[in-house]
């Protein structure tokens, strides 16, 4: 049974179609990388999972609900949201930006110091170093290690990723688009990973799904992709391979 | 007696008249701000996410801006209600001077709040009084605040006229110093309304500051 289902999902705002008929899956501990140009529908493919947005025809199921007949809450409690610039609360505390979700869940605060503790440890963060800190005294790297910690923080089975590194130097990119892989197989974590960088792409998603103008032109393992005929994909083959 | 020398039985009048309008001015001008935060925060929280009603709220808080203060106070003197002679209908006319800068500063402050940042406590799950409390209204503060200064400042000004339709207040000075072409009148009214608004100015700006480097 897959985690997430798009069932010929449409999106659209007023008379302007942004998601056309889109059919995909997501299998649960897999990472799922939407691929796209800029404006081909990737974040509003990522926000109809965790329910900020709804299909305007079709049905998005997780967990074999459809999003529609979730409650809202527990629904976004169980999805994590990770995004550019990390989007952290800037006038709390790191260890407040984390800790909130399990504060808003009603969590003990002895319970939620410790979750908060362990959690940054696991983004590879000195609790004692950075819990008291603010995210504007944190470098960009730091922070979007503390948006993923803080998506963690509840648990959740899914992990949605918009951008997360985009924002980033290339070496603090690369180093951490090399732990991203063992933290979410080790947390045993569902991911979506939207990105437009195709290097990214293939690095990290154990399948890729590329959108073209609101369409799904291509859902496969990153060697399919390579192989792919269609002309969006080989543009983005094309980048790949100038890339080296 | 020559103009400019200090007549020290005038300054102990001053003095023992002074203070009671010090104490009027203050409970007018702290009623209006009272009054007009209470109208104005709510009314900007409720109207900062819809152009519409943004425009539309903007709008009708901002005739009473329009009207000179002078006028404003007289027009209200034959009114039903909120009319008539005396502190409440100054009250009045100050809040509709105040209600402008408040609300279009609450409006401004949560329409600040970083996209990225109200994104993320949707996505976390936030109900829309948390995201209120926990993030807009925080966020905002500053920006609110300073809608408090200003308007605040403006009052404390503008409550002076007040005197002019039986309100009391520093104002008295200042009109009776008029009528009879006594400067140190004048000043008895005009100097310590001054001190207060560089009072308030300083203290809310305090305020201010605390809010934003927290
Ligand atoms: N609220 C909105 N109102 C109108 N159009 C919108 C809205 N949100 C998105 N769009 C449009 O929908 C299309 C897809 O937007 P989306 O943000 O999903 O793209 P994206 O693939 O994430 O792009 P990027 O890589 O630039 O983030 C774009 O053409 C965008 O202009
Ligand atoms: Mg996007």
């Amino acid at each position: 049974m897959s985690l997430i289902e798009f069932h010929r999902v449409g999106f659209q705002i007023g008379p302007k179609v942004i998601l056309r008929e889109l059919n995909l899956t997501v299998e649960a501990g897999e990472t799922l990388v939407l691929l796209g140009r800029s404006g081909s529908g990737k974040t509003t493919a990522l926000r109809l999972i965790n329910g900020m947005l709804f299909p305007t025809s079709g049905q998005v199921v997780v967990s074999e609900r459809p999003t529609t007949e979730w409650d809202a809450v527990a629904l976004k409690r169980s999805i994590g949201y990770v995004i550019q610039e990390s989007g952290l609360f800037p006038h709390f505390t790191v260890g407040r930006n984390v800790g909130l979700q399990p504060e808003l869940a009603g969590w003990p605060k002895e319970k939620i110091g410790e979750r908060v503790r362990t959690l940054l440890r696991t983004v590879s963060l000195d609790p004692d170093e950075f819990l008291a800190r603010y995210p504007r005294q944190l470098s960009g790297g730091q922070r979007q290690r503390v948006g993923v910690a803080r998506a963690l923080a509840a648990d959740p089975g899914i992990l949605l990723f918009d951008e997360p590194f985009g924002a980033l130097d290339p070496v603090t990119r690369l180093d951490l688009q090399r732990e991203f892989p063992r933290l979410v197989t080790e947390l045993g974590k569902t991911a979506v990973f939207v990105t437009h960088d195709v290097r990214e792409a293939m690095k990290l998603g154990t399948r890729i799904a590329l959108l073209e103008a609101g369409c799904l032109v291509f859902a496969g393992t990153p060697g399919e992709f390579q192989m792919c005929g269609h002309p969006e994909a080989r543009a983005f083959q094309e980048v790949f391979r100038d890339a080296g | 007696m020559p103009d400019n020398v200090v007549d020290y039985d005038v300054l102990r009048d001053i003095l023992e008249e002074g203070l009671p309008l010090l104490g009027e001015h203050l409970a007018l001008v702290i009623t209006a701000m009272v009054i007009a935060a209470a109208i104005a925060i709510p009314l900007g929280i409720l109207v900062a996410h819809t152009r519409r009603w943004r425009a539309l709220a903007t709008g009708i808080a901002g005739i009473g801006q329009t009207i000179p203060s002078l006028a404003l106070f007289g027009f209200l003197i034959p009114l039903p209600l909120i009319g008539g002679i005396g502190a409440h209908t100054a009250i009045v006319a100050l809040v509709l001077y105040a209600v402008l800068p408040i609300l279009r500063n609450t409006i401004t402050g949560i329409q600040g709040v970083d996209p990225a940042v109200r994104d993320s406590a949707v996505a976390m799950g936030m109900t829309r009084a948390q995201m209120l409390r926990l993030v807009e209204l925080p966020l905002a503060a500053p920006v609110i605040l300073s809608g408090l200064r200003i308007a605040t400042v403006a009052t404390i000004g503008t409550a002076t006229i007040a005197a002019a339709i039986g309100a009391g207040g520093l104002g008295v000075f200042i009109f009776r110093g008029i009528a009879s072409v006594d400067k140190w009148q004048i000043l008895a009214g005009a100097i310590p309304s001054a001190l207060l608004a560089l009072c308030a100015d300083a203290g809310i700006g305090w305020l201010e500051k605390r809010c934003a480097s927290s």
